[in-house]
Protein backbone atom coordinates (compact mmCIF):
# COMPACT_ATOMS: atom_id res chain seq x y z
CA UNK A 1 0.00 0.00 0.00
CA UNK A 2 2.78 2.41 1.23
CA UNK A 3 6.05 1.94 0.19
CA UNK A 4 8.69 4.45 1.58
CA UNK A 5 12.34 4.19 -0.13
CA UNK A 6 15.32 5.89 1.70
CA UNK A 7 13.34 9.16 2.69
CA UNK A 8 15.56 11.76 3.92
CA UNK A 9 14.16 15.25 5.11
CA UNK A 10 16.23 18.24 6.44
CA UNK A 11 15.90 21.80 6.38
CA UNK A 12 18.86 24.26 6.53
CA UNK A 13 18.77 27.12 8.67
CA UNK A 14 21.36 29.66 7.37
CA UNK A 15 24.28 27.55 7.52
CA UNK A 16 23.44 24.62 9.45
CA UNK A 17 22.06 22.21 8.17
CA UNK A 18 19.63 20.07 10.52
CA UNK A 19 18.43 16.22 9.48
CA UNK A 20 14.75 15.60 10.26
CA UNK A 21 14.64 12.38 9.16
CA UNK A 22 17.15 10.39 7.34
CA UNK A 23 16.82 7.24 4.82
CA UNK A 24 13.60 5.79 6.09
CA UNK A 25 12.75 2.48 4.66
CA UNK A 26 9.21 1.17 5.47
CA UNK A 27 6.62 -0.61 4.24
CA UNK A 28 3.04 -0.34 5.50
CA UNK A 29 0.79 -3.16 3.77
CA UNK A 30 -3.51 -2.51 3.36
CA UNK A 31 -5.44 -2.75 6.39
CA UNK A 32 -2.95 -2.50 8.65
CA UNK A 33 -2.68 0.21 11.61
CA UNK A 34 0.93 0.94 11.85
CA UNK A 35 2.07 3.04 14.24
CA UNK A 36 5.38 5.41 14.36
CA UNK A 37 6.57 6.02 18.66
CA UNK A 38 9.08 8.26 19.07
CA UNK A 39 10.37 11.16 21.18
CA UNK A 40 9.34 14.79 20.15
CA UNK A 41 11.75 16.07 17.92
CA UNK A 42 12.09 12.53 16.71
CA UNK A 43 11.53 13.40 13.53
CA UNK A 44 8.21 11.42 13.62
CA UNK A 45 5.57 14.82 12.65
CA UNK A 46 8.13 15.40 9.41
CA UNK A 47 7.79 11.31 8.04
CA UNK A 48 3.78 11.25 8.53
CA UNK A 49 4.13 15.14 6.94
CA UNK A 50 5.50 13.87 3.65
CA UNK A 51 3.20 11.06 2.87
CA UNK A 52 0.84 13.98 1.99
CA UNK A 53 3.49 15.91 0.80
CA UNK A 54 3.04 18.89 3.68
CA UNK A 55 6.36 17.87 4.14
CA UNK A 56 8.72 17.98 0.53
CA UNK A 57 11.00 15.11 1.14
CA UNK A 58 14.64 16.11 0.01
CA UNK A 59 15.50 12.41 -0.82
CA UNK A 60 13.79 9.11 -1.74
CA UNK A 61 10.51 8.22 -2.23
CA UNK A 62 7.53 7.43 -1.47
CA UNK A 63 4.78 5.13 -3.47
CA UNK A 64 1.22 4.85 -2.70
CA UNK A 65 -0.38 2.01 -4.52
CA UNK A 66 3.00 1.43 -6.43
CA UNK A 67 2.75 5.18 -7.85
CA UNK A 68 5.62 7.60 -6.99
CA UNK A 69 4.18 10.30 -4.86
CA UNK A 70 7.40 12.52 -4.85
CA UNK A 71 6.98 13.38 -8.41
CA UNK A 72 3.45 14.31 -8.46
CA UNK A 73 2.55 17.81 -10.16
CA UNK A 74 0.36 20.53 -8.60
CA UNK A 75 -2.91 19.16 -9.45
CA UNK A 76 -2.31 15.43 -8.52
CA UNK A 77 -1.05 16.09 -5.44
CA UNK A 78 -3.91 17.81 -4.85
CA UNK A 79 -5.97 14.80 -5.79
CA UNK A 80 -3.79 12.11 -3.58
CA UNK A 81 -4.51 14.63 -0.80
CA UNK A 82 -8.37 14.16 -2.04
CA UNK A 83 -7.59 10.19 -1.04
CA UNK A 84 -5.87 10.82 1.97
CA UNK A 85 -7.41 11.96 5.37
CA UNK A 86 -5.66 13.68 8.07
CA UNK A 87 -6.13 14.15 11.74
CA UNK A 88 -4.23 16.23 14.03
CA UNK A 89 -2.85 16.54 17.69
CA UNK A 90 -5.30 19.58 17.99
CA UNK A 91 -7.94 19.22 15.57
CA UNK A 92 -7.71 22.04 13.35
CA UNK A 93 -11.21 22.57 12.18
CA UNK A 94 -12.82 25.57 11.23
CA UNK A 95 -13.63 27.85 14.13
CA UNK A 96 -16.01 30.24 12.57
CA UNK A 97 -17.97 27.35 11.03
CA UNK A 98 -20.49 24.57 12.18
CA UNK A 99 -19.85 21.13 12.63
CA UNK A 100 -22.19 20.24 9.64
CA UNK A 101 -19.90 22.78 7.57
CA UNK A 102 -16.35 21.36 8.94
CA UNK A 103 -17.10 17.90 7.47
CA UNK A 104 -19.05 19.50 4.75
CA UNK A 105 -15.83 21.37 3.47
CA UNK A 106 -13.41 18.37 1.85
CA UNK A 107 -17.30 17.45 -0.20
CA UNK A 108 -17.34 21.31 -1.12
CA UNK A 109 -13.39 21.35 -2.39
CA UNK A 110 -14.76 18.33 -4.83
CA UNK A 111 -17.41 20.26 -5.53
CA UNK A 112 -20.04 17.62 -4.87
CA UNK A 113 -24.06 18.98 -5.39
CA UNK A 114 -25.87 20.51 -1.98
CA UNK A 115 -28.05 17.06 -1.70
CA UNK A 116 -25.25 15.27 -1.98
CA UNK A 117 -22.99 16.92 0.60
CA UNK A 118 -26.45 16.96 2.63
CA UNK A 119 -26.66 12.95 2.90
CA UNK A 120 -22.97 12.20 3.32
CA UNK A 121 -22.35 14.51 6.08
CA UNK A 122 -25.55 13.43 7.81
CA UNK A 123 -24.64 9.67 7.30
CA UNK A 124 -21.18 10.87 8.66
CA UNK A 125 -22.53 12.68 11.63
CA UNK A 126 -24.49 9.39 12.42
CA UNK A 127 -21.34 7.27 12.21
CA UNK A 128 -19.09 9.39 14.76
CA UNK A 129 -22.20 10.31 17.05
CA UNK A 130 -22.83 13.65 16.99
CA UNK A 131 -26.15 14.06 15.24
CA UNK A 132 -27.34 16.08 17.80
CA UNK A 133 -24.25 18.78 17.68
CA UNK A 134 -24.96 19.68 14.15
CA UNK A 135 -25.08 22.89 14.61
CA UNK A 136 -22.71 23.50 16.97
CA UNK A 137 -19.37 25.30 16.35
CA UNK A 138 -16.27 23.74 17.47
CA UNK A 139 -15.53 25.98 20.26
CA UNK A 140 -18.63 24.30 22.04
CA UNK A 141 -17.44 20.38 21.64
CA UNK A 142 -15.02 18.92 24.26
CA UNK A 143 -11.80 17.63 22.69
CA UNK A 144 -13.04 14.15 22.19
CA UNK A 145 -15.86 15.98 20.06
CA UNK A 146 -13.74 18.00 18.25
CA UNK A 147 -12.07 15.21 17.30
CA UNK A 148 -14.70 13.07 15.96
CA UNK A 149 -15.73 15.80 13.66
CA UNK A 150 -12.39 15.95 12.47
CA UNK A 151 -12.49 12.35 12.31
CA UNK A 152 -15.85 12.80 10.00
CA UNK A 153 -14.36 15.63 7.82
CA UNK A 154 -11.19 13.12 7.60
CA UNK A 155 -13.56 10.64 5.87
CA UNK A 156 -15.99 12.29 4.34
CA UNK A 157 -14.37 11.85 0.87
CA UNK A 158 -13.96 7.67 1.20
CA UNK A 159 -9.85 7.62 1.28
CA UNK A 160 -7.98 4.50 1.51
CA UNK A 161 -5.24 6.05 4.05
CA UNK A 162 -5.73 7.67 7.43
CA UNK A 163 -3.37 9.44 8.85
CA UNK A 164 -3.38 10.69 12.31
CA UNK A 165 -0.92 13.22 13.77
CA UNK A 166 -0.71 12.68 17.52
CA UNK A 167 -4.41 12.45 17.33
CA UNK A 168 -5.26 11.46 20.43
CA UNK A 169 -2.35 13.01 22.26
CA UNK A 170 -4.25 16.43 23.47
CA UNK A 171 -6.99 13.62 24.83
CA UNK A 172 -7.17 12.37 28.41
CA UNK A 173 -7.17 8.81 28.48
CA UNK A 174 -10.59 7.88 28.78
CA UNK A 175 -11.58 9.97 25.23
CA UNK A 176 -7.77 8.36 23.92
CA UNK A 177 -9.62 5.04 24.42
CA UNK A 178 -12.66 6.20 23.30
CA UNK A 179 -11.42 7.82 19.50
CA UNK A 180 -9.00 4.37 19.55
CA UNK A 181 -12.05 2.18 19.82
CA UNK A 182 -13.54 4.51 16.57
CA UNK A 183 -10.47 4.42 14.82
CA UNK A 184 -10.11 0.76 14.43
CA UNK A 185 -13.82 0.28 13.76
CA UNK A 186 -13.16 2.86 10.93
CA UNK A 187 -10.93 0.34 9.77
CA UNK A 188 -12.77 -2.86 9.68
CA UNK A 189 -15.75 -1.61 8.25
CA UNK A 190 -13.92 0.67 5.31
CA UNK A 191 -11.01 -1.29 4.98
CA UNK A 192 -9.05 1.84 5.45
CA UNK A 193 -4.25 1.83 6.32
CA UNK A 194 -3.98 4.20 8.99
CA UNK A 195 -0.81 5.42 9.84
CA UNK A 196 -0.39 7.45 13.13
CA UNK A 197 2.35 8.73 15.37
CA UNK A 198 2.35 9.16 18.54
CA UNK A 199 4.73 9.68 21.69
CA UNK A 200 2.36 7.70 23.73
CA UNK A 201 3.03 3.61 23.94
CA UNK A 202 -0.75 2.81 25.23
CA UNK A 203 -1.78 4.10 21.66
CA UNK A 204 0.49 1.45 20.19
CA UNK A 205 -0.45 -0.95 22.40
CA UNK A 206 -4.53 -0.25 21.96
CA UNK A 207 -4.79 -0.30 18.29
CA UNK A 208 -1.81 -0.89 16.30
CA UNK A 209 -0.54 -3.68 14.25
CA UNK A 210 2.72 -2.63 13.66
CA UNK A 211 5.22 -0.70 15.12
CA UNK A 212 8.31 1.58 13.65
CA UNK A 213 10.42 3.50 16.71
CA UNK A 214 12.19 6.49 15.36
CA UNK A 215 15.10 8.26 17.21
CA UNK A 216 16.88 10.96 15.57
CA UNK A 217 15.23 11.11 12.55
CA UNK A 218 16.01 6.94 11.89
CA UNK A 219 13.67 3.89 12.31
CA UNK A 220 15.41 1.71 14.89
CA UNK A 221 13.48 -0.85 15.11
CA UNK A 222 10.43 -2.05 13.26
CA UNK A 223 8.53 -5.07 14.57
CA UNK A 224 5.03 -6.07 15.05
CA UNK A 225 3.70 -4.65 18.52
CA UNK A 226 3.30 -8.52 20.28
CA UNK A 227 7.08 -8.98 19.50
CA UNK A 228 7.76 -5.46 20.45
CA UNK A 229 6.10 -6.10 23.92
CA UNK A 230 7.73 -9.67 24.38
CA UNK A 231 11.03 -9.24 22.87
CA UNK A 232 11.82 -5.59 21.81
CA UNK A 233 15.01 -5.29 20.22
CA UNK A 234 16.24 -1.47 21.86
CA UNK A 235 16.41 0.44 24.69
CA UNK A 236 14.50 3.32 23.48
CA UNK A 237 11.37 -0.14 22.88
CA UNK A 238 12.19 -0.83 26.50
CA UNK A 239 12.13 2.38 27.61
CA UNK A 240 8.85 3.22 25.78
CA UNK A 241 7.57 -0.23 27.30
CA UNK A 242 8.84 0.48 31.01
CA UNK A 243 6.42 3.57 30.92
CA UNK A 244 3.55 1.29 30.43
CA UNK A 245 4.96 -1.94 33.21
CA UNK A 246 4.88 -1.20 36.65
CA UNK A 247 8.12 0.34 36.38
CA UNK A 248 10.57 -1.61 38.69
CA UNK A 249 13.42 1.05 39.47
CA UNK A 250 10.16 3.66 40.71
CA UNK A 251 7.76 1.39 41.89
CA UNK A 252 9.36 -1.45 43.05
CA UNK A 253 11.98 -0.31 45.70
CA UNK A 254 15.48 -0.57 44.26
CA UNK A 255 16.82 -3.95 42.90
CA UNK A 256 20.10 -3.07 44.80
CA UNK A 257 17.90 -4.43 48.15
CA UNK A 258 17.75 -7.20 47.07
CA UNK A 259 20.55 -10.02 47.28
CA UNK A 260 19.13 -12.32 44.49
CA UNK A 261 18.87 -11.65 40.72
CA UNK A 262 15.98 -9.89 39.65
CA UNK A 263 14.84 -11.06 36.17
CA UNK A 264 11.50 -9.62 33.82
CA UNK A 265 9.67 -12.15 31.86
CA UNK A 266 7.77 -11.55 29.58
CA UNK A 267 5.35 -14.29 27.95
CA UNK A 268 2.35 -14.37 25.73
CA UNK A 269 -1.01 -16.30 26.19
CA UNK A 270 0.41 -19.28 24.21
CA UNK A 271 2.63 -20.26 26.88
CA UNK A 272 0.86 -18.53 29.88
CA UNK A 273 -0.61 -22.13 29.87
CA UNK A 274 2.73 -23.96 31.18
CA UNK A 275 3.76 -23.84 34.71
CA UNK A 276 7.25 -22.42 34.19
CA UNK A 277 8.16 -21.15 37.16
CA UNK A 278 7.03 -23.73 39.21
CA UNK A 279 8.83 -26.04 37.42
CA UNK A 280 11.99 -23.89 37.44
CA UNK A 281 11.60 -24.15 41.41
CA UNK A 282 11.22 -27.85 41.08
CA UNK A 283 14.38 -28.24 38.26
CA UNK A 284 16.76 -25.85 40.27
CA UNK A 285 18.11 -25.07 43.88
CA UNK A 286 16.57 -21.71 44.04
CA UNK A 287 13.88 -19.73 45.72
CA UNK A 288 11.73 -17.42 44.23
CA UNK A 289 10.40 -14.28 45.06
CA UNK A 290 7.64 -12.51 42.89
CA UNK A 291 7.91 -8.96 43.30
CA UNK A 292 5.30 -7.78 40.78
CA UNK A 293 3.39 -8.78 37.59
CA UNK A 294 1.10 -7.31 35.43
CA UNK A 295 -0.64 -8.09 31.80
CA UNK A 296 -0.69 -5.71 28.83
CA UNK A 297 -3.73 -6.19 26.32
CA UNK A 298 -2.82 -6.00 22.80
CA UNK A 299 -4.79 -5.49 19.94
CA UNK A 300 -4.25 -9.18 19.10
CA UNK A 301 -3.27 -11.11 22.32
CA UNK A 302 -1.90 -10.13 25.62
CA UNK A 303 1.54 -9.95 26.63
CA UNK A 304 2.13 -10.42 30.55
CA UNK A 305 5.08 -9.39 32.68
CA UNK A 306 6.54 -10.58 35.73
CA UNK A 307 9.40 -10.06 37.82
CA UNK A 308 11.01 -12.23 39.94
CA UNK A 309 14.03 -12.55 42.64
CA UNK A 310 16.11 -15.83 42.64
CA UNK A 311 18.14 -16.54 45.20
CA UNK A 312 20.67 -19.13 45.14
CA UNK A 313 24.22 -20.20 44.41
CA UNK A 314 24.92 -18.23 40.86
CA UNK A 315 25.68 -21.72 39.12
CA UNK A 316 21.68 -22.75 39.81
CA UNK A 317 20.69 -19.52 39.15
CA UNK A 318 22.48 -19.11 35.68
CA UNK A 319 21.15 -22.74 34.69
CA UNK A 320 17.49 -21.19 35.83
CA UNK A 321 17.45 -18.61 33.84
CA UNK A 322 18.93 -20.50 30.59
CA UNK A 323 15.84 -22.59 31.15
CA UNK A 324 13.82 -19.94 31.00
CA UNK A 325 15.75 -18.22 27.97
CA UNK A 326 14.76 -22.01 26.46
CA UNK A 327 11.54 -21.99 27.44
CA UNK A 328 10.25 -19.31 24.44
CA UNK A 329 9.64 -16.32 26.89
CA UNK A 330 11.89 -13.11 26.90
CA UNK A 331 14.05 -12.96 29.83
CA UNK A 332 16.06 -9.31 30.76
CA UNK A 333 18.06 -9.79 33.48
CA UNK A 334 18.07 -6.19 35.64
CA UNK B 1 -25.78 76.75 11.42
CA UNK B 2 -27.70 73.31 10.80
CA UNK B 3 -27.39 74.47 6.48
CA UNK B 4 -23.68 74.53 7.06
CA UNK B 5 -23.51 72.07 9.23
CA UNK B 6 -26.14 69.13 7.40
CA UNK B 7 -24.55 69.50 4.01
CA UNK B 8 -20.86 68.95 5.36
CA UNK B 9 -21.96 65.75 7.59
CA UNK B 10 -23.48 64.57 4.33
CA UNK B 11 -20.36 65.11 2.56
CA UNK B 12 -18.26 63.31 5.34
CA UNK B 13 -20.26 60.66 5.00
CA UNK B 14 -20.16 59.98 1.48
CA UNK B 15 -16.29 60.61 1.32
CA UNK B 16 -16.11 58.03 3.92
CA UNK B 17 -18.41 55.59 2.53
CA UNK B 18 -16.41 54.98 -0.93
CA UNK B 19 -13.29 55.95 0.27
CA UNK B 20 -13.74 52.55 2.51
CA UNK B 21 -14.86 50.59 0.19
CA UNK B 22 -12.38 51.64 -2.86
CA UNK B 23 -9.00 51.39 0.25
CA UNK B 24 -10.90 47.94 0.81
CA UNK B 25 -10.81 46.68 -2.71
CA UNK B 26 -7.07 47.74 -3.06
CA UNK B 27 -6.19 46.78 0.45
CA UNK B 28 -7.70 43.67 0.61
CA UNK B 29 -5.75 41.69 -2.62
CA UNK B 30 -2.42 43.71 -1.28
CA UNK B 31 -3.36 42.56 2.46
CA UNK B 32 -3.97 38.58 1.30
CA UNK B 33 -0.88 38.84 -1.16
CA UNK B 34 1.57 39.89 1.83
CA UNK B 35 0.29 36.98 3.60
CA UNK B 36 0.32 34.13 1.47
CA UNK B 37 3.61 35.04 -0.83
CA UNK B 38 5.95 35.64 2.85
CA UNK B 39 8.50 32.33 3.50
CA UNK B 40 6.60 29.10 4.07
CA UNK B 41 3.14 30.32 3.40
CA UNK B 42 1.14 28.85 0.76
CA UNK B 43 2.02 30.87 -2.34
CA UNK B 44 5.86 31.87 -1.29
CA UNK B 45 6.91 34.40 -3.73
CA UNK B 46 9.65 36.07 -1.68
CA UNK B 47 10.59 38.46 -4.09
CA UNK B 48 7.21 39.63 -4.37
CA UNK B 49 6.54 39.86 -0.87
CA UNK B 50 9.65 41.69 -0.59
CA UNK B 51 8.65 44.36 -3.60
CA UNK B 52 5.05 44.81 -1.73
CA UNK B 53 6.38 45.20 1.69
CA UNK B 54 9.00 47.55 0.16
CA UNK B 55 6.00 49.66 -1.67
CA UNK B 56 3.66 49.58 1.41
CA UNK B 57 6.54 51.24 3.57
CA UNK B 58 7.31 53.57 1.49
CA UNK B 59 3.30 54.83 0.61
CA UNK B 60 2.67 54.49 4.57
CA UNK B 61 6.04 56.80 5.24
CA UNK B 62 4.46 59.60 3.45
CA UNK B 63 2.74 62.68 5.32
CA UNK B 64 -0.93 61.62 4.47
CA UNK B 65 -1.73 65.19 4.09
CA UNK B 66 1.40 65.18 1.42
CA UNK B 67 0.30 61.99 0.26
CA UNK B 68 -2.90 63.01 -0.97
CA UNK B 69 -1.81 66.61 -2.45
CA UNK B 70 0.29 64.02 -4.57
CA UNK B 71 -2.40 61.76 -5.80
CA UNK B 72 -4.55 64.57 -6.37
CA UNK B 73 -3.43 64.64 -10.34
CA UNK B 74 -4.68 60.98 -10.32
CA UNK B 75 -8.21 62.79 -9.68
CA UNK B 76 -7.81 64.79 -12.36
CA UNK B 77 -7.47 61.49 -14.87
CA UNK B 78 -10.10 59.66 -12.95
CA UNK B 79 -12.64 62.04 -12.19
CA UNK B 80 -11.91 64.67 -14.17
CA UNK B 81 -11.32 67.63 -11.00
CA UNK B 82 -8.92 67.89 -8.21
CA UNK B 83 -11.82 69.52 -5.80
CA UNK B 84 -14.69 68.84 -4.23
CA UNK B 85 -15.77 65.43 -2.30
CA UNK B 86 -15.75 63.09 -5.37
CA UNK B 87 -12.30 64.19 -6.41
CA UNK B 88 -11.15 64.06 -2.66
CA UNK B 89 -12.48 60.28 -2.84
CA UNK B 90 -9.42 59.07 -5.34
CA UNK B 91 -6.36 60.05 -3.12
CA UNK B 92 -8.09 58.95 0.46
CA UNK B 93 -8.69 55.66 -1.34
CA UNK B 94 -5.40 55.11 -2.42
CA UNK B 95 -3.60 56.71 0.37
CA UNK B 96 -5.49 54.67 2.80
CA UNK B 97 -4.61 51.63 0.97
CA UNK B 98 -1.24 50.54 2.43
CA UNK B 99 -2.80 51.33 5.46
CA UNK B 100 -5.25 48.80 5.02
CA UNK B 101 -3.59 45.98 3.65
CA UNK B 102 -1.40 46.04 6.68
CA UNK B 103 -4.33 45.72 8.87
CA UNK B 104 -5.79 42.93 6.63
CA UNK B 105 -2.14 40.88 6.93
CA UNK B 106 -2.80 41.27 10.69
CA UNK B 107 -5.75 39.83 10.69
CA UNK B 108 -4.93 36.68 8.34
CA UNK B 109 -1.92 35.60 10.22
CA UNK B 110 -4.27 35.29 13.14
CA UNK B 111 -5.45 32.52 11.73
CA UNK B 112 -3.94 29.35 13.29
CA UNK B 113 -1.69 27.77 10.78
CA UNK B 114 -3.16 24.19 11.73
CA UNK B 115 -6.17 25.00 10.03
CA UNK B 116 -4.59 26.49 6.78
CA UNK B 117 -2.07 23.15 7.29
CA UNK B 118 -5.59 20.46 7.52
CA UNK B 119 -6.71 22.39 4.16
CA UNK B 120 -3.79 21.78 2.48
CA UNK B 121 -4.48 17.89 3.63
CA UNK B 122 -7.72 18.12 2.24
CA UNK B 123 -6.20 19.03 -1.32
CA UNK B 124 -7.54 22.71 -1.30
CA UNK B 125 -6.07 24.91 -3.77
CA UNK B 126 -4.06 27.93 -2.60
CA UNK B 127 -7.76 30.25 -3.73
CA UNK B 128 -9.66 28.04 -2.07
CA UNK B 129 -7.74 28.06 0.92
CA UNK B 130 -7.88 32.12 0.42
CA UNK B 131 -11.54 32.77 -0.07
CA UNK B 132 -12.98 29.46 2.06
CA UNK B 133 -10.42 29.38 4.93
CA UNK B 134 -8.17 32.50 5.19
CA UNK B 135 -10.97 35.44 4.95
CA UNK B 136 -13.59 33.45 6.70
CA UNK B 137 -12.04 32.30 9.71
CA UNK B 138 -10.29 35.83 10.09
CA UNK B 139 -13.70 37.59 9.40
CA UNK B 140 -14.03 38.84 13.26
CA UNK B 141 -10.67 39.95 13.21
CA UNK B 142 -11.17 41.53 9.84
CA UNK B 143 -14.33 43.37 10.68
CA UNK B 144 -12.36 45.13 13.45
CA UNK B 145 -9.91 46.39 10.98
CA UNK B 146 -12.60 47.79 9.13
CA UNK B 147 -14.03 49.33 11.36
CA UNK B 148 -10.26 51.03 12.20
CA UNK B 149 -9.92 51.73 8.81
CA UNK B 150 -13.02 53.27 8.43
CA UNK B 151 -12.61 55.72 11.42
CA UNK B 152 -9.17 56.53 10.30
CA UNK B 153 -10.69 57.52 6.77
CA UNK B 154 -13.12 60.32 9.16
CA UNK B 155 -9.65 61.85 10.17
CA UNK B 156 -8.11 61.50 6.95
CA UNK B 157 -11.38 62.96 5.44
CA UNK B 158 -11.59 65.76 7.90
CA UNK B 159 -7.79 66.30 6.73
CA UNK B 160 -8.62 66.26 3.55
CA UNK B 161 -11.11 69.23 3.71
CA UNK B 162 -8.21 71.09 4.10
CA UNK B 163 -7.20 70.78 1.13
CA UNK B 164 -10.13 71.58 -0.67
CA UNK B 165 -12.27 68.28 -0.02
CA UNK B 166 -15.16 69.49 1.74
CA UNK B 167 -16.95 67.60 4.45
CA UNK B 168 -17.04 68.29 7.94
CA UNK B 169 -13.16 68.99 8.12
CA UNK B 170 -13.71 71.69 5.68
CA UNK B 171 -16.34 73.16 8.08
CA UNK B 172 -14.03 73.39 11.09
CA UNK B 173 -11.05 75.23 9.31
CA UNK B 174 -12.92 77.65 7.37
CA UNK B 175 -15.71 78.62 9.61
CA UNK B 176 -14.47 77.48 12.95
CA UNK B 177 -10.39 78.01 12.53
CA UNK B 178 -10.46 80.91 10.12
CA UNK B 179 -13.21 82.97 10.74
CA UNK B 180 -13.27 82.61 14.71
CA UNK B 181 -17.03 80.88 14.35
CA UNK B 182 -16.13 78.58 17.85
CA UNK B 183 -19.50 77.36 18.39
CA UNK B 184 -18.83 75.84 14.54
CA UNK B 185 -15.90 74.33 15.20
CA UNK B 186 -17.29 72.95 18.29
CA UNK B 187 -20.02 71.41 16.71
CA UNK B 188 -18.12 69.69 13.82
CA UNK B 189 -15.73 68.39 16.29
CA UNK B 190 -18.58 66.94 18.41
CA UNK B 191 -20.60 65.15 15.39
CA UNK B 192 -17.29 63.98 14.42
CA UNK B 193 -16.86 62.09 17.90
CA UNK B 194 -20.20 61.10 17.91
CA UNK B 195 -19.51 59.75 14.07
CA UNK B 196 -16.29 57.84 15.62
CA UNK B 197 -17.64 56.51 18.62
CA UNK B 198 -20.86 54.92 17.15
CA UNK B 199 -18.61 53.55 14.52
CA UNK B 200 -16.28 51.71 16.54
CA UNK B 201 -19.16 50.54 18.78
CA UNK B 202 -21.36 49.27 15.45
CA UNK B 203 -17.99 47.39 14.62
CA UNK B 204 -16.95 45.98 17.92
CA UNK B 205 -21.04 44.66 18.31
CA UNK B 206 -20.58 43.14 14.63
CA UNK B 207 -17.36 41.10 15.50
CA UNK B 208 -18.27 40.28 18.51
CA UNK B 209 -21.72 38.96 16.92
CA UNK B 210 -20.34 36.54 14.14
CA UNK B 211 -17.04 35.40 16.29
CA UNK B 212 -17.96 31.57 16.90
CA UNK B 213 -14.48 31.21 18.56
Amino acid sequence: MIKIKNLSKSFSNGSTKIEAISNINLQINKDEIFGIIGLSGAGKSTLIRCLNRLEEPTEGNIFIEEKDITTFDKKSLNQLRKSIGMIFQHFNLLSQKTVYKNIAFPLELEGLSKDKINSRVNTLLEYVELKDKKYAYPSQLSGGQKQRVAIARALANNPKILLSDEGTSALDPKTTRSILKLLNKIRKEFGLTIVLITHQMEVIKDICDKVAIIEDGKIIEINTVEELFKNPKTQTAMDFISGLKSNIKNEIINPFDFKGTIVRLGYSEDNAKEPIVSNMIKNFNIQVNILSGNINKLMSTSIGHLILEIQGEDGEVNDAIKYLNNKSINVEVI
Amino acid sequence: MAELIVPALLETLYMVFFSTIFSLLLGLPLGVLLVVTEKNNIWEKLQLNRILNGIINILRSFPFIILMILLFPLSKIIVGKTIGTTATIVPLSIAAAPFVARIIEGSLKEVDKGIIESSLAMGASVTEIIFKVLIPESMPSLILGITTTIINLVGYSAMAGAIGGGGLGDVAIRYGLYRFQTDVMIISVAIIIVLVQGIQFLGNRLSLNINKK
